[in-house]
C-alpha cells in the first residue's frame, strides 16, 4: 500500500476537510465506501469535536481499512472483534468519541455474537456497517447478507443459505439506535450519522455500499436515477420507539425503507458502571488506592 | 509429623513440628472452610501453612478433599502423606485411607463410616460427627455445621488458640447474621467439648514458632494474583468464566469499582481479550485471563497485541488438558502455548509464579514489564496454587503500590507509535500530536507511523524491534539464584508450582550431604541469560514439570532448555496424573535419571 504524502500540518481546535483526511483509500475506483468516508468527513467537520478525542476503529475487510484513511487516533483490529475492542476503549475512556467501521462479514458473520452483546450492554459508540452483500477483500465469496441465488466462488451455482436480515438482527441485538442508509445518498447518510452520533448509547447504521468489483448493481433498486426507489421512513407515521413497528419495517420487501428504524433512551453500560463506581467510592469514603489495598491485606491477616 | 522431644512434656501431650491433616468429604460439606480457618489461624500464629484442595467438576456434591499442612518452620509442600485423616463418609475413608501414614490417626464420622476393623496400621478415632452436630444446632439444620464441629474437635486435639479462632469466626460470620455466628459457635463448642480423651490418648501441640517480625497474611493463589494486579495499578479488565480462573474475575469485579475501575464479564473469550486490549489501547493497562481452552480462544487477539505492541497482562490458571481434559486437576502443559501460541512470530513475556506469595509478586511484576516494554505478559499459575492457601509476610505496600496514570500529555511533531530505534510508547486517544498527524495502531505490518507496509526490509526491521525488546528484558534480569550446591552432581530445575516439592526434596538431600542444587525459573520467556553457564557446572540437570514427556521424551521446559543450551546433561522428569509432585516421586525420578 502506498502511503499518501503527509497531510498538511493542522492546528488544534478546528477540523478541516484537509486535516481529517489521511492516506488515500485503497478501495477500487467506484467503490461505495468512498462516499461513506466523504460523508463521515463532512459530519465531523460539522460537529467539530476535538480531533484528538475522536477514535476510529475497525476489524478486517475492505471497509475495515477505514481508520487508515481518517486522520484521528485509529485502531485496525482483528476480524470480527472490532466491537469488543471498541467496548474496551469506550468503557475505559468515556471522554472519547468512538467510531467503528466494518463490513457485513465482520459484523454479521464472524463477529455476529458481539453485535448481540454490544447491543445488550448498550455501549456508548457509533457503528457503521458498510454492507455490500459480498466478501470483497478475499475476492467474491458468499457473505451472510448475500441473497439466495447469488453466484460467488463459494456458491458457484448460487447461494442457498437464507441471508441475515440486517435490520432484524440489529433490532433484536438490543441496539438502542438502528438506522439504515445508502451510500449513494450523501445527505441522508450524513443525517443518519449525525443522529447516530447524537444518540447516547449503542447506535448502529447499516449503509448499503456497493462493491463494483464483485457485486455490481446490488443496490440499484434503492437508487432513483437507476430506476429504483429511495423510500425514506416517515417519522410522523412511524414511532421510532416502537419495537414491533420497527420489526415490521425490517420485514418489508427489498429494497425496504431507509431512515431511523428504532431509537430508545436506555441507560448505557458506560453510565451504569459509573454508578457502580460512584457507590463503591461512596462506601469506602473515597479512600486512596493505597488505603484500599492496605485494607484488603488487613482483612487477610 | 516430625516430633521432637521436649524437656518435660506433659504426659498426654506430644510436641510436634508440623502436621498434615487431610479432610475428605463432599464438596458441599464446607470442608474447605475448615481448611481456610486453620490456614488463617496458622497465619496469625506466625506458623507456616500450606493447603491442597481438590474440588469435583460437578456442580454440587461429589467427593472433595482439603489438605492442610501446618507447622513450625518453613512448610514447602502439602505433604506426601497425611498424619491425620478426617473421613466424613465411607467413600472418603475408602479413597483416602491409603494416604494416611503408618501410625497416623483416622478421625471418622461414626454415623457414616465403618473402618476395616482388622487394619491396625493407624489409630482409629470414631466420633458421631453428623448426629452430634444436629443435636447441637437443632433439627432444622440437618448436617450443616459439621465442618465447624470438626474444627472444634481438631482445635481440642491440636491445642489450637481458641480465642484467635473465635475472632476469625466473628470476622467471617459476624457481618452475615447473628444466627450464623451463634450456630458456628454452638457447633464449635460441641466439637471442642466432646470427650475426645476417651478415644484418643494424647493431645498435640505445635512447637512455638520463631516470630518473623512481619505480619502474616493468608490467602490463596488466585487472591494473591488479584492483589498483585491491584497493587500493580491494573484498574480495567475483562474475562469469561472458566474454572479455575473464575475466582480472579469475580474478585476483580467486586474490587475494581472501589478503585474507579471496571471489570467486564464478556460474552466469550474472544470478546474478553479484545475488550482488555481496548482498555489498554485507551491508555489503561488491563488484564484478561482464563484457563487452558479459554486461552486458546484468545490467541489470535494476543498475536495482534504483540504486533500492535500493546501492554496487557494475561493470566492463565492452567488445568489438565487438552480440551476440557481434567478441569479440576493440575497440569503445567500450557507453557509452550504461552510462549509460542498464536500465529506468526509474536514475541511476548511469560512469567511463572512459584507459590502463593509469588503469585502476588509475579502479577505485580507483569504489570511493570507490560508497561515498560509495551508488550503482552503472561502470568502462569495453575489449579494447585489457585485455591491453595498459604501464609506469607505482608508485602511492603507503601513501596510497591503503583498509581496508574493516563498519559494524554501532548506529543511532539516527531512522535511515532513504532520508532525503530526505541521501545514503543503509545499515545492513547485523547492525546494531541503537534502538527496533527495521529497514530494508527495496527495488526498489519506497518512503518514507524503505524501505516501498513509490506516492504520486506521494514518487516525484518519491525520483527527485530519486537524481538529485541524481549531480549532487552532478559539482559535486565537479576542473576539466577540456586539453592544448595552451586555446582556438582545434580541441578534440579523447575518452574511454577513445583517449587515447593522440589525445594523440600533438595533441602532434604542437600542436608543429607548430597551434591544437589535447585534452580527455579520464574522468567520462562525470555529465559535468564545465565542458565547456559549455570548448567555447565553440573553433571546432571533434572527438569521437573507436570506435563507430558512428548514425542521426544522431554517435558515442555526441558525441551526449551535443550534448545537454548544444547546441554546434553538435561534430563526430563515429567508426569500427567493431575496431581502435584510428591517428594518421593521427585527423589525416585532423580535417582532413576542420574544413575
Amino acid at each position: 500500500m502506498s502511503a499518501s504524502p503527509a497531510p498538511a500540518k493542522i492546528e488544534r481546535g478546528t477540523i478541516t476537510k484537509k486535516g481529517i483526511a489521511a492516506d488515500h483509500p485503497t478501495w477500487c475506483p467506484g467503490c461505495g465506501d468512498f462516499a461513506v468516508l466523504a460523508a463521515f468527513f463532512k459530519t465531523l467537520e460539522k460537529l467539530q469535536f476535538p480531533q484528538e478525542n475522536i477514535v476510529t476503529l475497525a476489524g478486517i475487510g475492505c471497509s475495515s481499512r477505514f481508520p487508515y484513511f481518517v486522520n484521528t487516533h485509529g485502531g485496525h483490529f482483528i476480524h470480527g472483534r472490532a466491537l469488543p475492542f471498541a467496548t474496551g476503549v469506550s468503557l475505559g475512556r468515556d471522554d472519547l468519541h468512538v467510531f467503528v467501521f466494518g463490513g457485513d462479514g465482520d459484523g454479521f458473520s464472524i463477529g455476529g455474537n458481539h453485535l448481540d452483546h454490544a447491543g445488550r450492554k448498550n455501549i456508548r459508540l457509533t457503528y457503521v456497517i458498510m454492507d455490500n452483500f459480498v466478501y470483497g477483500l478475499t475476492k467474491k465469496q458468499t457473505s451472510p447478507t448475500s441473497p439466495q441465488g447469488f453466484r460467488s466462488k463459494t456458491d458457484p451455482t448460487g447461494a442457498i443459505d437464507r441471508p441475515t436480515n440486517p435490520m432484524r438482527k440489529l433490532l433484536s441485538s438490543g441496539a438502542t439506535f438502528v438506522g439504515r442508509t445508502h451510500a449513494t445518498q450523501i445527505k441522508h447518510m450524513m443525517s443518519m450519522y449525525e443522529r447516530a452520533i447524537a444518540h447516547d448509547g449503542f447506535s448502529v447504521v447499516e449503509c448499503l455500499s456497493e462493491c463494483v468489483e464483485f457485486y455490481k448493481g446490488a443496490f440499484d433498486a434503492g437508487i432513483p436515477r437507476k430506476g429504483g426507489t429511495f423510500d425514506i421512513i416517515d417519522e410522523e407515521e412511524h414511532d421510532v420507539t416502537d419495537m414491533a413497528a420497527a420489526l415490521a419495517l425490517a420485514e418489508e420487501d427489498w429494497p425496504g425503507k431507509f431512515g431511523v428504524y428504532y431509537q430508545n433512551e436506555v441507560p448505557t453500560k458506560n453510565a451504569l458502571e459509573q454508578d457502580i463506581i460512584g457507590k463503591a467510592r461512596e462506601k469506602t469514603g473515597g479512600a486512596s488506592d493505597l488505603d484500599l489495598i492496605k485494607a484488603t491485606f488487613a482483612s487477610m491477616k | 509429623m516430625s516430633t521432637e522431644a521436649s524437656a518435660t512434656p506433659p504426659r498426654s501431650e506430644e510436641r510436634i513440628q508440623d502436621a498434615v491433616i487431610r479432610l475428605a468429604g463432599n464438596s458441599q460439606d464446607g470442608i474447605q472452610s475448615i481448611g481456610g480457618f486453620l490456614a488463617r489461624l496458622a497465619g496469625r500464629s506466625a506458623q507456616e501453612v500450606m493447603t491442597y484442595m481438590t474440588i469435583p467438576a460437578t456442580i454440587s456434591g461429589g467427593p472433595s478433599i482439603f489438605q492442610v499442612r501446618m507447622g513450625t518452620g518453613e512448610v514447602l509442600s502439602a505433604g506426601d502423606e497425611a498424619d491425620f485423616l478426617v473421613a466424613f463418609y465411607q467413600h472418603s475413608y475408602d479413597n483416602h485411607i491409603a494416604h494416611l501414614r503408618e501410625g497416623g490417626v483416622l478421625l471418622y464420622d461414626s454415623d457414616h463410616v465403618e473402618p476395616v476393623e482388622s487394619d491396625t496400621h493407624y489409630l482409629k478415632v470414631g466420633v458421631p460427627i453428623a448426629s452430634l452436630t444436629v443435636e447441637a444446632l437443632g433439627g432444622s439444620t440437618r448436617e450443616k455445621g459439621k465442618n465447624i464441629f470438626t474444627l472444634g474437635l481438631l482445635s481440642r486435639i491440636f491445642q489450637l488458640d481458641v480465642v484467635k479462632l473465635r475472632g476469625i469466626f466473628e470476622e467471617r460470620f459476624g457481618s452475615k447474621s447473628e444466627d450464623i455466628l451463634r450456630n458456628a459457635n454452638l457447633a464449635f463448642d460441641a466439637g471442642y467439648s466432646y470427650p475426645i480423651d476417651n478415644v484418643l490418648d494424647r493431645y498435640y501441640s505445635f512447637l512455638a514458632p520463631e516470630e518473623s517480625g512481619e505480619p502474616q497474611v493468608t490467602m490463596d493463589g488466585n487472591t494473591a494474583i488479584v492483589l498483585g494486579l491491584l497493587t500493580g495499578g491494573v484498574r480495567y479488565g475483562a474475562g469469561y468464566p472458566i474454572t479455575p480462573w473464575s475466582t480472579i474475575m469475580e474478585m476483580l469485579r467486586s474490587q475494581l469499582p472501589k478503585y474507579g475501575g471496571i471489570f467486564v464479564q464478556a460474552e466469550d473469550e474472544l470478546a474478553a481479550v479484545s475488550m482488555a486490549i481496548g482498555f489498554s489501547y485507551g491508555g489503561r493497562l488491563a488484564v484478561t485471563g482464563s484457563s487452558g481452552p479459554g486461552i486458546s480462544l484468545k490467541l489470535e487477539a494476543l498475536g495482534w497485541a504483540s504486533m500492535a505492541e500493546i501492554p496487557l497482562v494475561v493470566i492463565n490458571i492452567q488445568r489438565g488438558g487438552p480440551s476440557t481434559g481434567l478441569p479440576t486437576n493440575v497440569e503445567q502443559s500450557d507453557l509452550l502455548q504461552a510462549i509460542y501460541g498464536s500465529h506468526g512470530d509474536c514475541p511476548r513475556v511469560v512469567l511463572a509464579a512459584q507459590n502463593v506469595e509469588d503469585c502476588f509478586y509475579t502479577a505485580l511484576e507483569a504489570c511493570k514489564i507490560a508497561r515498560e516494554y509495551s508488550v503482552p505478559v503472561f502470568v502462569l499459575s495453575d489449579m494447585s496454587m489457585a485455591s491453595r492457601i498459604e501464609a506469607f509476610d505482608e508485602p511492603d505496600l507503601d513501596a510497591l503500590q503503583i498509581e496508574p496514570k493516563l498519559d494524554t500529555e501532548d506529543r511532539s511533531e516527531d512522535f511515532k507509535p513504532y520508532p525503530l530505534d526505541k521501545i514503543t510508547r503509545h499515545a492513547p486517544p485523547g492525546t494531541w500530536i503537534e502538527g496533527g498527524k495521529f497514530p494508527q495502531v495496527t495488526g498489519l505490518e506497518h512503518d514507524e507511523t503505524g501505516h501498513p507496509s509490506a516492504n520486506p526490509q521494514m518487516h525484518v526491521a519491525m520483527m527485530a524491534k519486537r524481538r529485541d525488546k524481549v531480549k532487552a528484558l532478559a539482559d535486565s534480569l537479576p542473576p539466577s539464584e540456586i539453592y544448595g550446591a552451586q555446582e556438582g552432581d545434580v541441578l534440579v530445575v523447575g518452574w511454577g508450582s513445583t517449587w515447593g516439592p522440589i525445594r523440600e526434596t533438595v533441602v532434604r538431600e542437600h542436608s543429607a550431604g548430597k551434591s544437589i542444587g535447585h534452580l527455579h525459573i520464574r522468567y520462562v520467556n525470555p529465559l535468564p541469560n545465565d542458565v547456559d553457564a549455570i548448567f555447565e557446572r553440573y553433571t546432571h540437570i533434572v527438569v521437573v514439570e507436570m506435563n507430558d514427556e512428548g514425542l521426544y521424551g522431554y517435558g515442555q521446559l526441558a525441551t526449551l532448555l535443550r534448545a537454548k543450551t544444547c546441554n546434553p546433561g538435561i534430563k526430563s522428569l515429567a508426569k500427567t496424573d493431575g496431581l502435584t509432585f510428591k517428594i518421593r516421586e521427585i527423589l525416585k525420578g532423580i535417582q532413576d535419571l542420574t544413575q
